[in-house]
Protein backbone atom coordinates (compact mmCIF):
# COMPACT_ATOMS: atom_id res chain seq x y z
CA UNK A 1 0.00 0.00 0.00
CA UNK A 2 1.18 3.88 -0.79
CA UNK A 3 1.94 6.35 1.61
CA UNK A 4 -0.56 8.05 -0.42
CA UNK A 5 -3.11 5.56 0.30
CA UNK A 6 -2.81 5.74 3.98
CA UNK A 7 -3.66 9.00 3.70
CA UNK A 8 -6.72 8.45 1.75
CA UNK A 9 -7.81 6.54 5.10
CA UNK A 10 -7.64 9.33 7.12
CA UNK A 11 -10.07 10.96 5.09
CA UNK A 12 -10.25 14.02 2.90
CA UNK A 13 -11.13 17.52 3.26
CA UNK A 14 -13.82 16.85 1.22
CA UNK A 15 -15.50 14.08 -0.73
CA UNK A 16 -13.68 13.45 -3.91
CA UNK A 17 -17.43 12.80 -5.41
CA UNK A 18 -20.68 11.95 -3.41
CA UNK A 19 -23.51 9.96 -4.92
CA UNK A 20 -26.66 11.90 -5.02
CA UNK A 21 -30.33 9.95 -4.99
CA UNK A 22 -32.53 12.13 -6.20
CA UNK A 23 -35.63 10.55 -5.67
CA UNK A 24 -36.95 7.25 -4.49
CA UNK A 25 -39.46 7.18 -7.07
CA UNK A 26 -38.96 4.19 -10.14
CA UNK A 27 -41.00 2.95 -13.06
CA UNK A 28 -38.55 -0.01 -12.49
CA UNK A 29 -38.52 -2.17 -9.62
CA UNK A 30 -35.03 -3.87 -10.31
CA UNK A 31 -34.77 -7.14 -7.87
CA UNK A 32 -31.26 -5.59 -6.81
CA UNK A 33 -32.34 -1.83 -5.81
CA UNK A 34 -30.01 -0.73 -3.52
CA UNK A 35 -32.30 1.51 -2.42
CA UNK A 36 -35.52 -0.50 -2.58
CA UNK A 37 -36.93 2.58 -4.66
CA UNK A 38 -40.23 2.78 -6.06
CA UNK A 39 -42.35 5.15 -4.74
CA UNK A 40 -41.18 8.91 -4.02
CA UNK A 41 -40.76 10.14 -0.28
CA UNK A 42 -43.04 13.19 0.95
CA UNK A 43 -40.22 14.68 2.49
CA UNK A 44 -37.73 14.78 -0.78
CA UNK A 45 -35.43 18.06 -1.34
CA UNK A 46 -37.05 20.73 -3.00
CA UNK A 47 -35.51 22.40 -5.88
CA UNK A 48 -34.08 25.50 -4.04
CA UNK A 49 -32.69 22.72 -0.83
CA UNK A 50 -31.02 20.55 -3.92
CA UNK A 51 -29.57 24.17 -5.14
CA UNK A 52 -28.62 24.88 -1.47
CA UNK A 53 -26.66 21.35 -1.73
CA UNK A 54 -25.18 21.98 -5.16
CA UNK A 55 -24.08 25.25 -3.88
CA UNK A 56 -22.50 23.52 -0.79
CA UNK A 57 -20.68 20.93 -3.07
CA UNK A 58 -19.41 24.21 -5.05
CA UNK A 59 -17.96 25.83 -2.05
CA UNK A 60 -16.32 22.33 -0.99
CA UNK A 61 -14.84 21.69 -4.47
CA UNK A 62 -16.12 18.43 -4.60
CA UNK A 63 -15.58 17.28 -8.35
CA UNK A 64 -18.72 15.44 -9.81
CA UNK A 65 -21.52 13.55 -8.08
CA UNK A 66 -23.02 10.43 -9.43
CA UNK A 67 -27.07 11.40 -9.56
CA UNK A 68 -29.21 8.81 -9.33
CA UNK A 69 -32.13 7.18 -7.58
CA UNK A 70 -34.46 5.61 -7.75
CA UNK A 71 -34.77 6.94 -11.49
CA UNK A 72 -33.76 10.71 -11.69
CA UNK A 73 -35.00 11.72 -14.72
CA UNK A 74 -38.51 11.32 -12.85
CA UNK A 75 -38.14 14.34 -11.18
CA UNK A 76 -39.42 17.43 -12.71
CA UNK A 77 -36.58 19.67 -11.92
CA UNK A 78 -33.95 16.92 -13.00
CA UNK A 79 -32.91 19.18 -15.93
CA UNK A 80 -33.03 22.28 -13.53
CA UNK A 81 -30.54 20.48 -11.04
CA UNK A 82 -28.28 19.26 -13.50
CA UNK A 83 -27.92 22.37 -15.22
CA UNK A 84 -27.35 24.09 -12.05
CA UNK A 85 -24.48 21.79 -11.00
CA UNK A 86 -23.13 21.85 -14.38
CA UNK A 87 -22.89 25.57 -14.51
CA UNK A 88 -21.75 25.77 -10.98
CA UNK A 89 -18.30 23.78 -11.93
CA UNK A 90 -19.85 20.69 -10.19
CA UNK A 91 -19.45 17.88 -12.55
CA UNK A 92 -22.38 15.37 -12.85
CA UNK A 93 -22.67 11.67 -13.79
CA UNK A 94 -25.86 9.88 -13.27
CA UNK A 95 -27.73 6.71 -13.94
CA UNK A 96 -30.36 5.84 -15.54
CA UNK A 97 -32.48 3.19 -16.78
CA UNK A 98 -33.25 5.43 -19.93
CA UNK A 99 -36.91 5.35 -19.83
CA UNK A 100 -36.95 9.15 -20.25
CA UNK A 101 -34.05 9.87 -23.05
CA UNK A 102 -36.27 9.95 -26.08
CA UNK A 103 -34.31 11.76 -29.76
CA UNK A 104 -35.25 15.11 -28.46
CA UNK A 105 -33.67 14.59 -24.62
CA UNK A 106 -30.97 12.94 -26.21
CA UNK A 107 -30.28 15.98 -28.22
CA UNK A 108 -30.69 17.82 -25.26
CA UNK A 109 -28.26 16.14 -23.47
CA UNK A 110 -25.67 15.93 -25.69
CA UNK A 111 -25.30 19.56 -25.75
CA UNK A 112 -24.27 20.46 -22.16
CA UNK A 113 -20.94 20.38 -20.96
CA UNK A 114 -19.72 19.00 -17.99
CA UNK A 115 -21.96 15.68 -18.30
CA UNK A 116 -21.73 12.51 -18.37
CA UNK A 117 -24.37 9.50 -18.17
CA UNK A 118 -24.94 5.73 -17.64
CA UNK A 119 -27.45 3.42 -18.69
CA UNK A 120 -27.84 0.22 -16.63
CA UNK A 121 -27.84 -3.02 -18.34
CA UNK A 122 -27.95 -6.15 -16.63
CA UNK A 123 -27.98 -8.64 -19.25
CA UNK A 124 -26.38 -8.67 -23.08
CA UNK A 125 -29.68 -10.14 -24.09
CA UNK A 126 -33.58 -9.02 -22.93
CA UNK A 127 -34.42 -12.51 -21.12
CA UNK A 128 -31.12 -11.64 -18.61
CA UNK A 129 -31.62 -8.69 -18.17
CA UNK A 130 -35.59 -8.25 -17.49
CA UNK A 131 -35.54 -11.42 -14.86
CA UNK A 132 -33.38 -8.29 -12.66
CA UNK A 133 -34.46 -4.60 -14.15
CA UNK A 134 -38.07 -6.37 -15.44
CA UNK A 135 -40.13 -6.64 -18.24
CA UNK A 136 -39.39 -4.46 -21.73
CA UNK A 137 -36.42 -2.52 -19.72
CA UNK A 138 -33.54 -4.41 -21.87
CA UNK A 139 -35.22 -2.84 -24.97
CA UNK A 140 -35.78 0.74 -23.32
CA UNK A 141 -31.93 0.58 -22.49
CA UNK A 142 -30.89 0.04 -26.07
CA UNK A 143 -33.36 2.36 -27.69
CA UNK A 144 -31.82 5.00 -25.37
CA UNK A 145 -28.23 4.45 -25.95
CA UNK A 146 -29.21 4.61 -29.67
CA UNK A 147 -30.77 7.77 -29.23
CA UNK A 148 -27.79 8.94 -27.63
CA UNK A 149 -25.17 7.59 -30.31
CA UNK A 150 -27.52 9.00 -32.81
CA UNK A 151 -27.68 12.36 -31.07
CA UNK A 152 -23.56 12.47 -31.11
CA UNK A 153 -23.12 12.44 -27.25
CA UNK A 154 -19.98 10.80 -27.22
CA UNK A 155 -18.60 8.40 -24.54
CA UNK A 156 -21.11 7.51 -22.32
CA UNK A 157 -20.88 4.36 -19.88
CA UNK A 158 -22.75 1.16 -19.54
CA UNK A 159 -23.27 0.29 -16.33
CA UNK A 160 -23.21 -3.85 -15.58
CA UNK A 161 -24.04 -4.96 -12.04
CA UNK A 162 -22.21 -8.51 -12.13
CA UNK A 163 -24.50 -11.91 -11.28
CA UNK A 164 -24.25 -15.34 -11.00
CA UNK A 165 -26.39 -15.06 -14.64
CA UNK A 166 -24.64 -12.48 -16.57
CA UNK A 167 -20.92 -13.41 -15.84
CA UNK A 168 -20.68 -15.51 -18.64
CA UNK A 169 -21.97 -12.46 -20.62
CA UNK A 170 -18.83 -10.18 -19.80
CA UNK A 171 -17.52 -10.52 -23.99
CA UNK A 172 -20.63 -9.60 -25.16
CA UNK A 173 -21.22 -6.26 -22.61
CA UNK A 174 -18.01 -5.46 -24.13
CA UNK A 175 -19.52 -5.70 -27.93
CA UNK A 176 -22.35 -3.91 -27.26
CA UNK A 177 -20.74 -1.33 -25.53
CA UNK A 178 -18.09 -0.92 -28.29
CA UNK A 179 -21.30 -0.99 -30.82
CA UNK A 180 -22.16 2.21 -29.36
CA UNK A 181 -18.77 3.92 -29.05
CA UNK A 182 -19.19 3.30 -24.95
CA UNK A 183 -17.38 2.47 -21.96
CA UNK A 184 -18.28 -0.46 -20.33
CA UNK A 185 -17.96 -0.12 -16.67
CA UNK A 186 -18.73 -3.35 -14.44
CA UNK A 187 -20.28 -3.22 -10.78
CA UNK A 188 -19.85 -5.34 -7.97
CA UNK A 189 -23.31 -7.04 -6.81
CA UNK A 190 -24.18 -6.19 -3.00
CA UNK A 191 -26.67 -7.51 -0.84
CA UNK A 192 -28.14 -3.88 0.16
CA UNK A 193 -31.56 -2.83 -0.22
CA UNK A 194 -34.00 -5.29 -1.62
CA UNK A 195 -30.94 -7.26 -2.89
CA UNK A 196 -30.78 -8.00 1.26
CA UNK A 197 -33.30 -10.90 -0.34
CA UNK A 198 -31.98 -11.18 -3.85
CA UNK A 199 -28.55 -11.47 -3.20
CA UNK A 200 -27.83 -15.28 -1.79
CA UNK A 201 -29.08 -16.36 -5.33
CA UNK A 202 -27.70 -14.26 -7.15
CA UNK A 203 -24.13 -13.23 -6.42
CA UNK A 204 -21.42 -14.91 -8.23
CA UNK A 205 -19.91 -18.04 -7.14
CA UNK A 206 -16.17 -18.43 -6.41
CA UNK A 207 -15.28 -19.77 -9.84
CA UNK A 208 -16.99 -17.19 -11.45
CA UNK A 209 -14.96 -14.44 -9.24
CA UNK A 210 -12.19 -16.24 -10.04
CA UNK A 211 -12.82 -16.03 -13.94
CA UNK A 212 -14.17 -12.22 -13.21
CA UNK A 213 -10.69 -10.99 -11.65
CA UNK A 214 -8.97 -12.61 -15.21
CA UNK A 215 -10.92 -10.68 -17.05
CA UNK A 216 -10.98 -7.32 -15.39
CA UNK A 217 -7.10 -7.50 -15.37
CA UNK A 218 -6.89 -8.52 -18.89
CA UNK A 219 -8.81 -5.55 -19.98
CA UNK A 220 -7.27 -2.93 -17.43
CA UNK A 221 -8.67 0.38 -17.60
CA UNK A 222 -10.65 -0.06 -20.32
CA UNK A 223 -13.15 -1.50 -18.11
CA UNK A 224 -14.91 0.54 -15.24
CA UNK A 225 -15.03 -0.95 -12.12
CA UNK A 226 -15.85 1.47 -9.67
CA UNK A 227 -13.21 0.40 -7.63
CA UNK A 228 -15.64 -2.32 -6.14
CA UNK A 229 -13.66 -5.28 -6.94
CA UNK A 230 -10.47 -5.03 -4.54
CA UNK A 231 -11.87 -8.09 -2.41
CA UNK A 232 -10.57 -9.60 -5.64
CA UNK A 233 -7.11 -8.59 -5.25
CA UNK A 234 -6.54 -11.18 -2.68
CA UNK A 235 -6.71 -13.70 -5.91
CA UNK A 236 -3.15 -12.31 -6.82
CA UNK A 237 -2.33 -8.70 -8.98
CA UNK A 238 -4.54 -5.43 -8.10
CA UNK A 239 -6.81 -4.24 -10.29
CA UNK A 240 -6.16 -0.61 -11.20
CA UNK A 241 -8.14 1.87 -8.70
CA UNK A 242 -7.33 2.86 -4.80
CA UNK A 243 -7.97 -0.64 -3.54
CA UNK A 244 -9.84 0.74 -0.45
CA UNK A 245 -13.20 1.53 0.99
CA UNK A 246 -13.77 5.03 0.43
CA UNK A 247 -16.60 4.69 2.70
CA UNK A 248 -16.77 8.14 4.54
CA UNK A 249 -13.30 8.80 3.83
CA UNK A 250 -13.60 9.83 0.14
CA UNK A 251 -17.00 9.53 -0.99
CA UNK A 252 -20.49 9.16 0.70
CA UNK A 253 -24.33 9.02 -0.33
CA UNK A 254 -26.69 12.10 -0.26
CA UNK A 255 -30.54 10.21 -0.29
CA UNK A 256 -33.69 11.73 -1.28
CA UNK A 257 -34.69 12.97 1.36
CA UNK A 258 -31.46 14.59 2.38
CA UNK A 259 -29.40 11.87 5.04
CA UNK A 260 -26.21 11.36 4.56
CA UNK A 261 -24.76 7.73 4.68
CA UNK A 262 -21.51 6.61 4.42
CA UNK A 263 -21.83 5.16 1.03
CA UNK A 264 -24.24 3.88 -1.34
CA UNK A 265 -24.66 0.82 -0.04
CA UNK A 266 -25.15 1.15 3.64
CA UNK A 267 -28.45 2.87 3.59
CA UNK A 268 -28.98 1.98 7.18
CA UNK A 269 -29.59 3.82 10.74
CA UNK A 270 -25.80 2.50 11.95
CA UNK A 271 -23.98 4.51 9.10
CA UNK A 272 -26.29 7.61 8.98
CA UNK A 273 -23.77 10.76 9.72
CA UNK A 274 -26.60 13.54 9.64
CA UNK A 275 -28.92 15.47 7.07
CA UNK A 276 -28.23 18.42 5.11
CA UNK A 277 -30.99 20.02 6.24
CA UNK A 278 -28.75 20.01 9.61
CA UNK A 279 -27.66 23.43 10.93
CA UNK A 280 -24.38 22.59 9.51
CA UNK A 281 -25.18 21.34 6.35
CA UNK A 282 -23.62 18.80 4.51
CA UNK A 283 -19.99 20.36 4.46
CA UNK A 284 -21.27 19.65 8.64
CA UNK A 285 -22.07 16.19 8.50
CA UNK A 286 -18.41 15.59 6.33
CA UNK A 287 -16.56 17.21 8.54
CA UNK A 288 -17.89 16.94 11.81
CA UNK A 289 -20.26 13.08 12.01
CA UNK A 290 -18.71 10.64 14.52
CA UNK A 291 -19.73 8.39 12.20
CA UNK A 292 -17.34 9.24 9.74
CA UNK A 293 -14.44 9.79 12.17
CA UNK A 294 -15.31 6.48 13.40
CA UNK A 295 -14.39 5.13 9.79
CA UNK A 296 -11.33 7.56 9.45
CA UNK A 297 -10.16 6.03 12.29
CA UNK A 298 -7.72 2.68 12.39
CA UNK A 299 -9.24 -0.45 11.80
CA UNK A 300 -8.99 -3.45 12.49
CA UNK A 301 -8.28 -6.71 10.84
CA UNK A 302 -10.21 -8.79 13.08
CA UNK A 303 -10.69 -12.52 12.28
CA UNK A 304 -8.55 -11.69 8.86
CA UNK A 305 -5.24 -10.66 10.39
CA UNK A 306 -3.42 -13.80 10.35
CA UNK A 307 -4.42 -13.90 6.70
CA UNK A 308 -1.63 -13.20 4.34
CA UNK A 309 -4.11 -11.39 1.72
CA UNK A 310 -5.35 -8.60 4.13
CA UNK A 311 -3.13 -5.81 2.60
CA UNK A 312 -4.81 -6.83 -0.92
CA UNK A 313 -8.23 -7.25 -0.13
CA UNK A 314 -8.19 -4.96 3.38
CA UNK A 315 -11.23 -7.38 4.63
CA UNK A 316 -13.29 -6.31 1.26
CA UNK A 317 -16.80 -4.36 1.51
CA UNK A 318 -18.51 -3.50 4.63
CA UNK A 319 -21.69 -3.33 3.15
CA UNK A 320 -21.38 -6.80 1.51
CA UNK A 321 -20.30 -7.99 5.62
CA UNK A 322 -23.25 -5.59 7.29
CA UNK A 323 -25.83 -6.78 5.10
CA UNK A 324 -24.70 -10.47 5.29
CA UNK A 325 -24.76 -10.18 9.00
CA UNK A 326 -21.19 -10.75 9.18
CA UNK A 327 -18.95 -8.71 11.68
CA UNK A 328 -17.03 -5.95 10.43
CA UNK A 329 -13.79 -6.90 11.04
CA UNK A 330 -13.61 -10.59 9.59
CA UNK A 331 -14.05 -11.69 6.17
CA UNK A 332 -16.33 -10.75 3.25
CA UNK A 333 -18.90 -12.95 2.54
CA UNK A 334 -17.48 -13.35 -1.10
CA UNK A 335 -13.97 -13.77 0.49
CA UNK A 336 -11.81 -15.80 -2.56
CA UNK A 337 -10.20 -17.13 0.29
CA UNK A 338 -13.08 -19.03 0.89
CA UNK A 339 -13.71 -17.53 4.80
CA UNK A 340 -16.44 -15.90 3.61
CA UNK A 341 -18.75 -19.37 3.21
CA UNK A 342 -17.44 -20.46 6.03
CA UNK A 343 -18.98 -17.14 8.13
CA UNK A 344 -21.78 -17.12 6.10
CA UNK A 345 -23.06 -20.47 8.09
CA UNK A 346 -22.65 -19.34 11.12
CA UNK A 347 -23.75 -15.31 10.56
CA UNK A 348 -25.56 -13.46 12.81
CA UNK A 349 -29.40 -11.82 12.16
CA UNK A 350 -29.40 -10.02 8.62
CA UNK A 351 -30.11 -6.18 9.44
CA UNK A 352 -32.90 -4.67 7.09
CA UNK A 353 -32.07 -1.56 5.01
CA UNK A 354 -33.67 1.48 6.97
CA UNK A 355 -36.44 2.28 4.11
CA UNK A 356 -38.44 0.16 1.90
CA UNK A 357 -40.08 2.51 -0.67
CA UNK A 358 -41.32 -0.40 -2.60
CA UNK A 359 -44.23 -0.10 -4.52
CA UNK A 360 -47.04 -2.39 -3.55
CA UNK A 361 -47.15 -5.32 -4.99
CA UNK A 362 -49.26 -4.76 -8.04
CA UNK A 363 -52.72 -7.15 -7.54
CA UNK A 364 -53.20 -9.32 -10.65
CA UNK A 365 -56.83 -10.15 -11.42
CA UNK A 366 -57.91 -13.25 -12.13
CA UNK A 367 -59.13 -13.38 -15.92
CA UNK A 368 -63.48 -14.26 -16.17
CA UNK A 369 -63.56 -17.11 -18.24
CA UNK A 370 -66.63 -18.20 -20.11
CA UNK A 371 -66.37 -21.82 -19.61
CA UNK B 1 10.36 20.62 -20.63
CA UNK B 2 12.47 23.08 -18.50
CA UNK B 3 12.66 25.93 -21.34
CA UNK B 4 8.89 25.49 -22.01
CA UNK B 5 6.33 28.19 -21.51
CA UNK B 6 3.59 26.28 -19.79
CA UNK B 7 0.35 26.83 -18.03
CA UNK B 8 -2.77 24.77 -16.08
CA UNK B 9 -5.02 23.58 -18.66
CA UNK B 10 -8.39 26.03 -17.85
CA UNK B 11 -10.74 22.93 -17.26
CA UNK B 12 -8.18 21.63 -14.11
CA UNK B 13 -9.50 22.39 -10.46
CA UNK B 14 -6.88 22.13 -7.76
CA UNK B 15 -7.94 21.38 -4.28
CA UNK B 16 -6.33 21.97 -1.27
CA UNK B 17 -5.37 18.98 0.91
CA UNK B 18 -3.36 18.62 3.75
CA UNK B 19 -0.62 16.52 1.56
CA UNK B 20 -0.59 19.15 -1.11
CA UNK B 21 -3.76 19.55 -3.70
CA UNK B 22 -6.10 17.63 -5.61
CA UNK B 23 -6.44 18.07 -9.08
CA UNK B 24 -9.45 17.49 -11.38
CA UNK B 25 -9.59 17.60 -15.23
CA UNK B 26 -13.52 18.49 -15.95
CA UNK B 27 -12.56 17.32 -20.08
CA UNK B 28 -11.20 14.11 -19.46
CA UNK B 29 -11.82 13.21 -15.40
CA UNK B 30 -8.75 12.37 -14.57
CA UNK B 31 -7.80 13.11 -10.98
CA UNK B 32 -3.93 13.65 -9.53
CA UNK B 33 -2.68 13.60 -6.53
CA UNK B 34 -0.31 16.39 -6.11
CA UNK B 35 1.52 15.10 -3.45
CA UNK B 36 3.63 18.01 -1.84
CA UNK B 37 2.97 21.69 -1.05
CA UNK B 38 5.51 22.29 -3.27
CA UNK B 39 4.53 20.93 -6.70
CA UNK B 40 0.81 22.65 -5.99
CA UNK B 41 2.57 26.57 -5.89
CA UNK B 42 4.80 25.30 -9.21
CA UNK B 43 1.71 23.76 -10.87
CA UNK B 44 -0.27 27.31 -9.88
CA UNK B 45 2.54 29.74 -10.73
CA UNK B 46 3.74 28.31 -14.76
CA UNK B 47 1.55 30.21 -16.54
CA UNK B 48 3.43 33.51 -14.81
CA UNK B 49 6.65 32.86 -15.59
CA UNK B 50 8.65 32.19 -19.09
CA UNK B 51 9.04 28.67 -18.32
CA UNK B 52 9.29 25.94 -16.48
CA UNK B 53 13.07 26.23 -14.95
CA UNK B 54 11.77 30.34 -14.15
CA UNK B 55 8.96 28.97 -11.95
CA UNK B 56 10.96 26.49 -10.19
CA UNK B 57 14.03 29.51 -9.55
CA UNK B 58 11.48 31.76 -8.60
CA UNK B 59 10.09 29.46 -5.73
CA UNK B 60 13.37 28.66 -4.45
CA UNK B 61 13.93 24.82 -5.79
CA UNK B 62 17.65 23.50 -5.67
CA UNK B 63 18.67 22.82 -9.13
CA UNK B 64 19.60 19.63 -8.10
CA UNK B 65 15.59 19.08 -7.39
CA UNK B 66 14.84 20.17 -10.82
CA UNK B 67 14.54 16.41 -12.80
CA UNK B 68 12.13 15.73 -9.82
CA UNK B 69 9.87 18.27 -11.34
CA UNK B 70 10.69 17.97 -14.69
CA UNK B 71 9.64 14.39 -14.71
CA UNK B 72 6.52 14.94 -12.74
CA UNK B 73 5.13 17.85 -14.75
CA UNK B 74 5.90 15.71 -17.75
CA UNK B 75 3.38 13.30 -16.57
CA UNK B 76 1.50 15.94 -15.79
CA UNK B 77 1.75 16.85 -19.56
CA UNK B 78 0.62 13.07 -20.59
CA UNK B 79 -2.65 13.78 -18.28
CA UNK B 80 -3.39 16.81 -19.98
CA UNK B 81 -3.33 18.99 -16.48
CA UNK B 82 -0.35 20.92 -17.76
CA UNK B 83 -0.41 22.25 -21.45
CA UNK B 84 1.84 24.47 -23.47
CA UNK B 85 1.22 27.89 -24.41
CA UNK C 1 -24.54 4.06 15.05
CA UNK C 2 -22.21 1.14 14.42
CA UNK C 3 -19.18 0.85 16.25
CA UNK C 4 -16.12 -0.30 14.53
CA UNK C 5 -13.50 -2.25 16.54
CA UNK C 6 -10.37 -0.41 17.36
CA UNK C 7 -7.36 -2.38 16.95
CA UNK C 8 -4.55 -1.06 19.33
CA UNK C 9 -1.93 -3.18 18.52
CA UNK C 10 -1.99 -2.48 14.65
CA UNK C 11 0.62 0.08 14.20
CA UNK C 12 -0.96 4.14 14.01
CA UNK C 13 -1.14 5.58 10.78
CA UNK C 14 1.63 8.07 11.27
CA UNK C 15 0.70 11.75 10.30
CA UNK C 16 2.35 12.95 7.50
CA UNK C 17 -0.29 16.94 7.69
CA UNK C 18 2.40 18.80 9.54
CA UNK C 19 5.33 18.04 7.23
CA UNK C 20 7.44 20.97 6.47
CA UNK C 21 7.15 22.64 3.10
CA UNK C 22 10.87 23.56 3.77
CA UNK C 23 11.15 19.32 3.47
CA UNK C 24 10.82 19.75 0.21
CA UNK C 25 14.53 18.21 -0.93
CA UNK C 26 13.76 15.09 1.12
CA UNK C 27 10.37 14.74 -0.61
CA UNK C 28 11.37 15.00 -3.80
CA UNK C 29 14.12 12.51 -3.83
CA UNK C 30 12.12 9.37 -2.13
CA UNK C 31 8.95 10.36 -4.02
CA UNK C 32 7.26 11.17 -6.85
CA UNK C 33 5.77 14.57 -6.70
CA UNK C 34 2.61 13.85 -8.34
CA UNK C 35 0.38 10.17 -8.91
CA UNK C 36 -2.74 9.68 -10.81
CA UNK C 37 -5.79 7.56 -9.84
CA UNK C 38 -7.82 6.70 -12.06
CA UNK C 39 -12.01 7.35 -10.53
CA UNK C 40 -14.25 7.51 -13.40
CA UNK C 41 -16.30 5.31 -12.56
CA UNK C 42 -16.54 5.92 -8.68
CA UNK C 43 -19.47 5.66 -6.57
CA UNK C 44 -21.50 5.55 -9.46
CA UNK C 45 -23.76 3.11 -8.34
CA UNK C 46 -25.64 0.52 -10.47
Amino acid sequence: MTALTDRMKDGLDAPICITWELTYSCNLSCVHCLSSSGRRDPKELTTEEAFHVIDELREMQVFYVNIGGGEPMIRRDFFDIVEYATTSGVGVKFSTNGTYIDAATAQRLASMDYLDIQISLDGADAATNDAIRGEGSYDTAMAAMRHLKDAGFGEFKISVVVTRHNISQLDEFKAIADEFGAQLRITRLRPSGRAVDTWHELHPTLDQQRDLHQWLLSHGENVLTGDSFFHLNALGDSLPGLNLCGAGRVVCLIDPIGDVYACPFVIHDEFLAGNVRDSGGFAGVWRTSDCFSELRGPQSAGACASCGSWDACQGGCMAAKFFTGLPLDGPDPECVGGDGEHALASAGTIPRPSGDHSKPVAVTLGRRTNA
Amino acid sequence: MLDTPLKLHPSVALRPEPFGALAYHYDNRRLIFLKHPSIVDVVKDLGDHPDLQSTLSAHGIAEHQWDAYDKAICSLIESDVVVQR
Amino acid sequence: MYHLPMDTTQPQITDERSEDVSDVEAVAEELELVEEISIDGMCGVY
